[in-house]
């Protein structure tokens, strides 16, 4: 048995520096590094975040992409669904259609001409069921109001009840709305922060009075300050964004004023101070990075709010002032010819729902990344 | 207890004074009296009006008779409609508002609750998928904008529903779908995260190995536990449908209090306008009081007495 006694001298020490052993096998992830991969991954929030980038994009450059200014009437050119050459097959072909039923084919087909005009010229009949079977007869109508108005250029969006371009339009109605909202979220965290973080910093009584202060504030319903805000002041960009920042400011002083007071009597800080840290340097490297990221997830969600309350504005008459148009503007003069040209609502309401669901997916995105708790 | 709740209600009553002395000092500042045609009248004929309205009284006169007015349930007259008064008004059309309030409001978690609920049970499956879609989508999309479609679709193109007024239970069904979108989403969200956190704590574990059935596991012991942080969503979204209704009642043209608000608005109507201010408000504060209470009523560990 003694042969399997190994020698000592099979056993060398590794040659190894002091230091390897204290090397970390891969690079160290900071907070927002590790936020922002895992945001990557989020299929959500970045098809959310190329959706924005596309509706951002289109709000700066859409208008100069053709001919027309969003100002420029034309009744001749009035109501003309949306036309792009080669797009034809997603519906996008310039025509109405009609489909009417009736007692016979002839009776069916002048219900159907009559909701063109009965410009038989242009508009080609279909009959789909001659009715012959017994049930009633149904006949489509398809009208090309281009060549009954005699246009020879596209709409892309079609124009609206007064010959405007609609394009031209929704883009320029994107990037007001777009720009108040952005407005009033950046007032809104302005305030918000200072507002929580000095109530919080301070503690006491200051922070007795002006939480006070907060819940007054807060009982007002904000729909109510906002229509009385823009009552007073004259409708415009500015009166708006006020009016929005008036109550929008309050979420986001409580949730940096929480955040704070919670921060504040944590071990690190009080290890901080303990060290001889200065107020500012606890407050630059220990309070704002913690709080920074609840402060963007708020703010992601405060500018679809800001998006959503300059729209209703504009539904309940409170809206910009004629002609300039915002989405909310736009979506309410298309309500106004629903029934029989839905084309003009379509649009912009189709990018206000776009716009909105990118920005809650990316917030959603962006809580969930940021959420330590949320970590696997 | 007690103590929270007179506290309550004085601090209810200042914001509520607050509010009635800004919107009467704003509607001050407003231009526009109760004479329209101004040029008409003689100046005996503009002072009679005038005296109608009690809008020859010095300013702080006014102001007291307005807020002593208020304690009496006594909001002025209007200026539109001759020698009516605003209670009444609001009295009128408060029963389309409530109506479609409610119905949505109950349909929408009904449905939302049952959506989070199927979702949690299939977690990571294609339904729980599509609650979530559905849920981002009736999150994102304003309700106006649904208004729209379920009006071209339901309404004109299939001519499943009338498209406006108010004349019969059938006109209600398209406002009602169109307010619920937004509840139905967040009730299910919220539901969807509350079942999945209950689902895996360890009373579920511990039912299970004693043999309860699935179906007595999910409804039981989990629903259950789920629903009682569903009842803090409740006032929000109650407060959310205030806003939807004003927006909802337009596009229908159903005759409730948020179709007067927004006529008024069009119509200088000062004393409707701050009549329904101050009735929001006053709802307003009621539900955020009342879902305070629930709070600790339902879960005791939620001390009321204390602050923050």
């Amino acid at each position: 048995m003694e042969n399997h006694k190994p020698s000592k001298d099979l056993f060398v020490p590794v040659d190894r520096e002091a230091e390897e052993q204290h090397e970390i096998g891969r690079p160290s992830l900071s907070f927002w590094k590790d936020s922002m991969l895992r945001l990557r991954k989020n299929k959500a929030a970045m098809i959310g975040l190329v959706l924005l980038i596309i509706i951002a994009f289109m709000a700066i450059f859409g208008p100069y992409m053709n001919e027309y200014t969003a100002n420029e009437q034309d009744l001749s050119q009035a109501k003309v669904p949306a036309k792009v050459e080669g797009l034809g097959w997603l519906g996008l072909d310039g025509t109405l259609s009609q489909i009417e039923e009736g007692e016979t084919v002839e009776a069916a087909r002048e219900d159907a001409l009559a909701r063109f005009s009965n410009d038989e010229e242009n508009t080609e009949i279909n009959v789909l069921n001659d009715g012959s079977d017994g049930s009633q007869a149904r006949v489509e109508a398809i009208h090309d109001p281009y060549a009954a108005k005699d246009i020879n250029n596209n709409f892309w969006f079609g124009t609206d009840g007064l010959g405007r371009d609609q394009w031209t339009r929704v883009w320029e109605g994107t990037r007001i709305s777009l720009y108040i909202a952005l407005l009033a979220a950046a007032i809104d965290m302005v305030i918000g922060v200072a507002y929580g973080g000095i109530s919080a910093y301070y503690g006491g009584r200051v922070d007795n009075y002006m939480q006070r202060f907060i819940e007054i504030i807060t009982g007002i319903p904000n729909l109510v300050v906002v229509v009385l805000m823009i009552l007073i002041m004259d409708p415009g960009i500015l009166s708006i964004t006020i009016a929005l920042v008036i109550t929008g400011w309050i979420p986001m002083a409580r949730i940096v004023r929480g955040q704070v007071l919670k921060l504040k009597n944590q071990e690190f800080v009080l290890a901080s101070q303990t060290l001889g840290s200065s107020d500012g340097r606890v407050i630059r490297k220990h309070l704002v990075p913690n709080v920074t990221g609840l402060i963007i997830i708020n703010t992601m969600f405060t500018i679809p709010s800001a998006i959503f309350f300059e729209a209703f504005l504009s539904f309940i008459g409170l809206g910009l002032p004629t002609p300039t148009a915002s989405l909310g503007t736009l979506i309410d003069e298309g309500f106004k010819s629903l029934q029989i040209y839905p084309f003009i609502l379509f649009w912009p309401a189709l990018v206000l729902s776009a716009l909105m669901i990118a920005f809650n997916v990316l917030a959603d995105g962006l809580r969930d990344a940021f959420d330590p708790k949320m970590r696997e | 207890m007690v103590r929270y709740i007179s506290e309550r209600l004085v601090y209810m009553l200042i914001t509520l004074l607050l509010i009635a002395t800004m919107t009467f000092f704003l509607m001050k500042l407003l231009p526009g009296t109760p004479l329209s045609a101004a040029d008409k009248l003689s100046e005996e004929q503009q002072a009679i009006v005038l005296e109608k309205y009690g809008l020859n009284d010095p300013l702080p006169v006014q102001y007291f008779n307005y807020i002593a007015g208020l304690f009496q349930g006594d909001l002025g007259l209007s200026f539109q409609f001759d020698n009516r008064e605003v209670t009444t008004i609001l009295l009128e059309r408060m029963g389309p508002s409530m109506t479609l309030g409610a119905q949505s409001l109950i349909l929408g978690t009904i449905i939302g609750m049952l959506l989070g609920l199927i979702a949690a049970i299939y977690h990571n499956g294609v339904v729980d998928y599509g609650s979530t879609l559905i849920a981002v989508i009736g999150k994102s999309i304003p309700s106006f904008v649904f208004a729209g479609i379920l009006q071209f679709y339901l309404g004109v193109q299939w001519g499943l529903f009338p498209v406006a007024l108010w004349e019969g239970w059938e006109y209600t069904v398209l406002p009602t779908i169109a307010l619920a979108i937004f509840p139905i989403a967040i009730a299910a969200r919220y539901m969807r995260t509350e079942m999945l956190e209950v689902l895996g704590s360890d009373f579920i574990t511990t039912a299970r190995a004693k043999g309860v059935n699935r179906f007595g596991v999910v409804f039981k012991h989990g629903l259950r536990n789920a629903m009682i942080p569903l009842v803090t969503i409740i006032g929000p979204l109650a407060v959310s449908l205030m806003t939807g209704t004003l927006v909802i009642e337009n596009i229908f043209s159903v005759p409730g209090i948020g179709e007067q608000f927004v006529k008024s608005i069009n119509t200088n109507d000062y004393p409707i306008i701050m009549g329904t201010t101050l009735f929001f408000s006053f709802l307003f504060i009621l539900i955020i009081l009342i879902i305070d209470l629930l709070y600790g009523l339902i879960d005791p560990r939620i001390r009321l007495t204390e602050g923050d």
